[in-house]
C-alpha cells in the first residue's frame, strides 16, 4: 500500500463495560515515542458503540488524535464487522505502522487484518524499538514458549503492524487538559451478513474487577493448594498487598477457580511487579506466561520443582502454613 | 461432512534446552511432534466424526518431507486421508506466505475432494507461536472464522462452538464453510491403536509441489514474506534465586518477609 502519511495507530480495544482496555491506553507510551521517531502523528482509533468516555480516555493518556466509528452495528465485537471497519479506515488514511492489544479480541481481528491488507503482522510482542537506518519498527517477541527471542522488520510492506502484550508498557500519566482533534467516520457494516451468531456468553467474576494483565501483584495458586478453599488464603494475601488471584491450568481444570484466572500458554500472559506462585510446579505452559513478571516468589514444597529455576526468591516448605504466616506479617507492619 | 485439519509438525518446546555457554538454543536430538493445539483441532473433529460416522476428515501439512511422519500419527488418530504441500520454494515462509500457499493447496483439494464444510486449526504453533495462520488462511479463502474454541459440534448447516474469551467462554454458532481454531479442550487426544498405527505407517501420503497449485510465485516462501526476521537471541538467564529452606516454615516466611521487606518490594 502507498505511504501517505508517517502516522503511527494504536487500535484502543474497547471493553463490554464501554471503557477502554488498559493496553491500548499503555500502547499510547511506546505509540508517542515511535510516532515521534517516524515523524508522524499518534493517533488512536476506537471502533464501538457509544464512544464518549473511551474517546476522552485516550485523550487523557497522549493521543494527538482521535478517529472513531461509532455505531450500533458495532456495539458487540464481531470479525468480520470490525476487520471491515478498521481496514477501510486503514485504506483511507494509509497509517504506517498500527500497535494492536494481543488480547484474544487483538490476536483474533489482527491477522485478518493483516491478510486482507497483504501486509506484515508480528504476534505477541514485547519490545518495540525503531531502527533509525531503515526506518522500520523493530518488534521483539518471545517464540519457542519463550526459550527464544525474534526481532521482527516489515521492511518493504505498509502498515507494519503488530500485536503488543498487554503490560509490558505503562500509561504515560493522566493528564485531563490534553486536548485532540476527534475524527467520527461513518463505516458501517450491514449485520446481515454476519455468518456468526452469539447464543450464549458465560462470564465469569473476577473478583476486584482487577484484569489479570495489568495487575501489579498476583498470587497465584496450582494444584498443591488442594481444593476451592485453598484459594481464600491466597486471596487475603493478595488483598494485603493490593493484588489478584491468578492460578495454574491445573487449578482451573480442577474446577476451583475460574478460567479468567488462568496464567499461562492457554491463559493470560501477566507482567506484574510480584507474582507469588504457591503450589505451583512451574511447567513450561504456566512459565510461558510469567516470565514478564519483575520479581517471582515460589513457595513450593518440593526442592526439585522446576519453579524454582525461574524464582528470584524460593521458598521450600508447606504453603499451608507460609502463606497465612506471610500474609499475617505483612498485615502487622503495614500499621 | 467433509472436515480439514492443518497441522504442522514442531519441535517439542518442552525438550528445548539453552546451550548455556553460547547461549543458543540445542535444537539436536529434540524430537519433533504433531503441534499439540493441532493434536487437540483433530480430536475435536474426530469427535464430530463420532456423532456423524459418514464425516471424512483431511490432514494437511506444509513442510519437508519428515512432516509425513505427523500426518501418519494423524492418520493412526483419526484422519482418513492426508496431503504435504512440500517444495523448496515455500521455504522460509512467514505467516502470511504460510497461509496462502496453504489456502491455494486448499483450493486445489477441494476440486478433487469436494468442499470442505470445516477447516480446523490449531490455536498456535507452539514454536512460532502467532496464532496468526488461522485466521489468515480463513481470510484467504474470504469464510468466517471462530478462535479459541474448546468443542464443536454439527447442527444443521451450522457448527455449534465454545471458545474461550479474555473474560469467561461464549457459545456461537457459525454457518459452514468456517475455519475454526482450537485452544487446549478439556478432553485429551485419542490414542492410537497397534493396528491404526500400523496401517497409518502403510499408507503412501501424496506430495503436492509448487507446481501443482495456483500460486503467484512472488508470494511464496522467503520472498513473499512481508516479515523478516533480523536477529534472535536467547532472553537473558535470571542468574539462580536465592533459595530459603530454614529449620521451620515460620523461620523460613521470616526470611522472605525481611528479604523482600529490604529489597522494598512490599
Ligand atoms: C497445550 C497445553 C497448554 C497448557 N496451558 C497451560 C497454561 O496456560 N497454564 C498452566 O498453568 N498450565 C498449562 N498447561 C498445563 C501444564 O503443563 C501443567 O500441567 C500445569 O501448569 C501444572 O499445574 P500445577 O503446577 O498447579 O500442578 P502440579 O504440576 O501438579 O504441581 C503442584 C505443585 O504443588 C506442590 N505442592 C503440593 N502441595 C504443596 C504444599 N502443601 N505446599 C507447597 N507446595 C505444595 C507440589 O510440590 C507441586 O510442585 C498446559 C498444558 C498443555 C499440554
Ligand atoms: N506449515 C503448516 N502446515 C500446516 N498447518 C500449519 C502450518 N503452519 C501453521 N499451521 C496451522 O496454523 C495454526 C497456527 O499456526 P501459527 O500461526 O504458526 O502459530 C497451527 O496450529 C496449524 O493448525
Amino acid at each position: 500500500m502507498e505511504v501517505k502519511t508517517k502516522d503511527l495507530w494504536v487500535f484502543i480495544e474497547v471493553s463490554e463495560d464501554g471503557n477502554a482496555k488498559n493496553v491500548g491506553l499503555e500502547l499510547l507510551n511506546p505509540g508517542k515515542y515511535l510516532a515521534e521517531k517516524q515523524g508522524g502523528k499518534l493517533v488512536a482509533i476506537i471502533v464501538g458503540y457509544k464512544l464518549e468516555k473511551v474517546v476522552k480516555e485516550a485523550i487523557f493518556y497522549g493521543a494527538e488524535r482521535v478517529i472513531t466509528i461509532d455505531s450500533e452495528e458495532y456495539g458487540r465485537y464481531t470479525t468480520d464487522a470490525y476487520t471491515h471497519a478498521v481496514y477501510e479506515l486503514v485504506a483511507k488514511y494509509s497509517p504506517s505502522t498500527m500497535l494492536i492489544g494481543a488480547t484474544n479480541q487483538g490476536r483474533d481481528m489482527a491477522p485478518r487484518l493483516a491478510c486482507r491488507l497483504k501486509t506484515g503482522l508480528t504476534a505477541d510482542c514485547t519490545a518495540l524499538g525503531y531502527d533509525e537506518e531503515s526506518g522500520n519498527i523493530a518488534w521483539t517477541r518471545p517464540a519457542f514458549g519463550g526459550n527464544l527471542m525474534a526481532t521482527i522488520f516489515c521492511p518493504n510492506h505498509r502498515p507494519q503492524l503488530g500485536t503488543v502484550r498487554p503490560g509490558v508498557f505503562k500509561k504515560i500519566e493522566k493528564n485531563e487538559g490534553n486536548i485532540a482533534e476527534v475524527i467520527k467516520e461513518d463505516i458501517r457494516y450491514d449485520v446481515r451478513q454476519l455468518k456468526v451468531r452469539i447464543i450464549e456468553v458465560l462470564k465469569e467474576i473476577n473478583d476486584n474487577n482487577i484484569e489479570l494483565e495489568s495487575a501489579e501483584v498476583i498470587v497465584a495458586g496450582g494444584r498443591g493448594i488442594g481444593g476451592t478453599e485453598g484459594f481464600a488464603p491466597l486471596k487475603e494475601l493478595a488483598d494485603a498487598l493490593g493484588g489478584v488471584v491468578g492460578a495454574s491450568r491445573a487449578a482451573v481444570d480442577s474446577g476451583w477457580i475460574g478460567h479468567v484466572h488462568q496464567v499461562g500458554q492457554t491463559g493470560k500472559t501477566v507482567g506484574p511487579k510480584l507474582y507469588i506462585a504457591c503450589g505451583i510446579s512451574g511447567a513450561i505452559q504456566h512459565t510461558a506466561g510469567i516470565t514478564g513478571s519483575d520479581i517471582i516468589v515460589a513457595i513450593n514444597k518440593d526442592p526439585d520443582a522446576p519453579i524454582f529455576r525461574i524464582a528470584d526468591y524460593g521458598i521450600i516448605g508447606d504453603l499451608k502454613e507460609i502463606v497465612p504466616l506471610l500474609t499475617k506479617m505483612i498485615k502487622e507492619n503495614k500499621v | 461432512m467433509n472436515i480439514l485439519v492443518c497441522i504442522k509438525q514442531v519441535p517439542n518446546t518442552m525438550e528445548i534446552k539453552i546451550d548455556p555457554i553460547k547461549n543458543t538454543l540445542i535444537r539436536a536430538g529434540v524430537p519433533s511432534i504433531v503441534n499439540p493445539f493441532d493434536a487437540y483441532a483433530l480430536e475435536v473433529a474426530a469427535r464430530i466424526k463420532d456423532s456423524k460416522p459418514d464425516t471424512i476428515i483431511t490432514v494437511l501439512s506444509m513442510g519437508p518431507e519428515q512432516a509425513k511422519q505427523a500426518l501418519k500419527e494423524c492418520m493412526a488418530v483419526g484422519a482418513d486421508k492426508a496431503f504435504l504441500v512440500s517444495d523448496r520454494a515455500f521455504g522460509g515462509a512467514d505467516t502470511l506466505a504460510t497461509s496462502y500457499t496453504l489456502a491455494a493447496t486448499i483450493r486445489k483439494l477441494e476440486q478433487e475432494e469436494g468442499p470442505f464444510d470445516v477447516i480446523f486449526c490449531g490455536k498456535q504453533a507452539i514454536d512460532g507461536d502467532t496464532a496468526q495462520v488461522g485466521p489468515e488462511i480463513a481470510e484467504h479463502l474470504g469464510i468466517p472464522q471462530i478462535t479459541y474454541a474448546i468443542e464443536a459440534t454439527m447442527a444443521e448447516d451450522e457448527v455449534i462452538v465454545k471458545r474461550e474469551t479474555n473474560e469467561g467462554f461464549e457459545v456461537v454458532a457459525v454457518k459452514i464453510p468456517c475455519l475454526i481454531t482450537v485452544t487446549k479442550p478439556q478432553f485429551e487426544p485419542r490414542f492410537p491403536t497397534i493396528k491404526s498405527k500400523l496401517k497409518a505407517n502403510r499408507t503412501e501420503i501424496p506430495v503436492i509441489a509448487c507446481s501443482d497449485i495456483s500460486v503467484d510465485v512472488n508470494l511464496i516462501g522467503l520472498k513473499g514474506s512481508p516479515t523478516k526476521v533480523k536477529k534472535t537471541f536467547t532472553p537473558p538467564q535470571k542468574k539462580g534465586g536465592i533459595i530459603i529452606a530454614e529449620a521451620t516454615n515460620l523461620e523460613s516466611t521470616e526470611k522472605l518477609y525481611k528479604l523482600l521487606n529490604d529489597a522494598n518490594i512490599i
